[in-house]
């Protein structure tokens, strides 16, 4: 008994000055706290995963949509008017053939000095063609252009030299071709120099174009050869019975994106009046804007986007008050504890951390546990929704921050209440 | 280190809900001074005030009039965080229904308060270690509160108590949920710790538990009405 009492004596006397709770020791024991009922824990955090995992789809939903948008509307080239000839593609029976050749050189050479604004304006004529070299053969599309169509449509000469002015003035027999002709054609040669035949002319190979890929409507814009306009009028386009100087189709860009509309309404009526069209009577072109169709469905994309984000944050929001929710019952059953708490020397501050790191290890978990969730979706919509996705790491790290402030801002007020518990009350509370 | 005198209490009163027509005087102006390493009783009946008291002594409630000196510390003007780091550093609490955690082992529960303290994790262990070894559990220290007897259990509290090293320790019923013979020796406890130099501040309804003590103070009506030392202080 006398040695006890020594040793008790040394210990009573040997107290230090105390230092203060670290926030390993908080966070130790909010996880001690979630660890006694695992299941409530998780399906406390289940709004926060579900609202996590759906940021996560859609984000990257919506930025692969936006992304392969973005790479049309690079390929479509400056501000892009197009002007075909008949009313009806695809309804032409009404005016039949005959409307096929309304467009010809007048026409160009109008629009590019009657209408303001106008930068670019180029005819041409397109058909198809068998393209040979030696014994490899390939079905292509060719167009017959003027050095106006390149920055009008957005292409660009990657290898070789090009068209030069006396190309077009003198009806060369020289080529550009896209990367998938010349990869069909050529199989990892060098084209430039060599000879190919369209048909049965043979044409030099003065360059390669530099790769737009897939169009937005499916198909592959770098299955292709062009040639000079009037090339292709004498040397291509025999059999297409198509009066002297016409073209089908011609590309207007403008400088600026703002007069689109109005360049678009003169030409209309421009070509009205030179294809002696009377007031009511029906057009035998189309004119169309592409560019604004084209913005048009990025302004939807951007709407879609929105909703899924307001989707998701009111998934979050509800999560969150789960959070709160289920913070508020822990607190009231664990009155008690927290008197104890409060009675071996735990301040409000000390108390309202440990709730405050319990709200936030639900949502930062169900954060964790959505983000794995939400790349599984993506990888399943890119494989079996036949949706573009991107998923970078910004989105994960977007994710990670909101589930966080999810669980410090709907956590707060379940803490502040815990911790301003009297602690008499807590401790002689009945439950 | 500190002032001879643990608790210095001048005029101390409390007034629950002042100037509503609930409001309840619990004490009226109470002196005491209790001397380091005493072991004192505080016996009343039950609506005494002597739970008012015992609140007050430990930094539980701010008092309504007075002056409390904890171990040489001005109580009044400390605000809810000062209160907790007084009552950290200051007092150890023993109460009727032990309140240990029950999912942590007795080890923990003793390990709980060096948390808040501050100590390095690897100090904790141990002198939780030694703690329960004083109180005589040392090799019931990985078992959960539902694994001990009611005397066991209180021993846990005990050594939760004394871990931080407080001057006071205050004990509010600790025999009350025990068989008297187990009471017996949580009592012979505290003499032992009360030799050790700690102060034992006990309060009960029980004379015959009050007894144990050195010194009896009775309270009545929230006012001290006999203040009687049986023995010495060691």
């Amino acid at each position: 008994m006398n040695a006890r009492s020594e040793s008790l004596s040394v210990h009573a006397a040997a107290a230090a000055g105390p230092g203060r709770v670290t926030l390993a020791d908080i966070v130790g024991m909010a996880v001690f706290a979630l660890r006694g009922n695992v299941l409530r824990s998780v399906l406390t955090a289940l709004g926060v995963i579900i609202g996590i995992a759906a940021v996560i789809v859609m984000v990257s939903v919506g930025q692969g949509t936006q992304a392969e948008l973005d790479r049309t509307i690079s390929n479509l080239g400056s501000n892009r008017i197009e002007v075909w000839p008949g009313s009806g593609r695809g309804g032409g029976v009404r005016f039949g053939a005959g409307s096929v050749s309304s467009l010809d050189d007048g026409d160009v050479a109008a629009i590019r000095n009657e209408i303001a604004g106008v930068q670019y304006v180029a005819g041409q004529i397109r058909g198809a063609a068998q393209a040979v070299n030696a014994e490899r053969n390939w079905n292509t599309q060719w167009v017959g252009v003027v050095a106006d169509y390149f920055p009008t449509n957005g292409w660009e000469v990657a290898e070789g030299a090009g068209f030069s002015p006396r190309d077009y003035g003198g009806a060369a027999k020289v080529v550009l071709i896209g990367t998938s002709l010349r990869d069909k054609l050529f199989e990892g040669e060098d084209p430039i120099g060599r000879q190919i035949r369209l048909g049965r002319v043979p044409f030099t190979v003065v360059g390669v174009l530099k790769s737009k890929g897939q169009s937005g409507w499916g198909g592959d814009m770098d299955d292709v050869a062009m040639v000079p306009l009037e090339t292709a009028r004498r040397r291509l386009a025999g059999q297409m019975n198509l009066p002297p100087g016409s073209v089908t189709s011609i590309s207007v860009g403008t400088a600026r994106a703002e007069d689109l509309p109005r360049v678009e309404r003169e030409i209309g009526d421009l070509l009205r009046q030179r294809h002696k069209i009377p007031p009511g009577g029906e057009d035998d072109f189309t004119v169309r804007n592409l560019t604004e169709i084209v913005s048009a469905r990025t302004q939807t994309t951007r709407l879609m986007s929105l909703l899924l984000g307001a989707v998701a944050t009111i998934s979050l929001v509800v999560g969150g008050i789960g959070i709160m929710n289920i913070m508020l019952v822990s607190v009231t059953e664990r009155i008690r504890e927290i008197g104890l708490r409060m009675a071996v020397g735990a301040g409000p501050r000390e108390i309202h951390l440990q709730f405050l790191a319990e709200a936030m290890l639900i949502s930062l978990g169900g954060g964790v546990i959505g983000i794995a969730l939400g790349i599984v979706g993506t990888l399943l919509t890119s494989r079996f929704g036949a949706l573009p996705v991107a998923l970078d790491w910004q989105v994960i790290a977007l994710a990670t921050g909101f589930s966080v402030a999810t669980g410090l801002f709907f956590g707060f007020w379940p803490a502040r209440k815990a911790s301003r518990l009297e602690p008499i009350e807590a401790l002689r509370h009945q439950g | 280190m500190g002032a001879p005198n643990v608790v210095e209490i001048q005029g101390l009163g409390k007034v629950y809900s002042p100037g509503t027509p609930a409001e309840v005087v619990a004490l009226r102006g109470v002196d005491l001074v209790i001397a380091r390493g005493e072991f004192v009783a505080i016996v009343g009946p039950s609506g005494s005030g002597k739970s008012t008291l015992m609140n007050l002594l430990g930094v539980l409630d701010a008092p309504s009039s007075g002056t409390y000196r904890c171990d040489g510390v001005d109580v009044a003007g400390l605000d809810a965080a000062g209160r907790a780091r007084l009552r950290l550093t200051r007092i150890g609490f023993v109460f009727q229904g032990f309140n240990l955690l029950s999912r942590m082992t007795a080890l923990d529960n003793v390990m709980l308060p060096l948390a808040y303290a501050g100590v390095p994790r690897r100090e904790r262990a141990e002198r939780a270690r030694r703690a329960l070894s004083e109180v005589g559990l040392a090799e019931r220290a990985h078992h959960r509160p539902s694994e001990l007897s009611g005397g066991q259990q209180q021993r846990v509290a005990i050594a939760r108590a004394l871990v931080n090293h407080p001057p006071i320790l205050l004990a509010d019923e600790p025999t009350g949920a025990l068989d008297s013979r187990t009471g017996q020796e949580i009592l012979a406890l505290f003499q032992r710790l009360r030799l050790a130099g700690i102060t034992v501040i006990l309060i009960t309804h029980d004379g015959a538990v009050a007894d144990a003590a050195d010194r009896v103070v009775r309270i009545q009506d929230g006012a001290i009405v006999a203040d009687e030392r049986r023995r010495e202080a060691a």
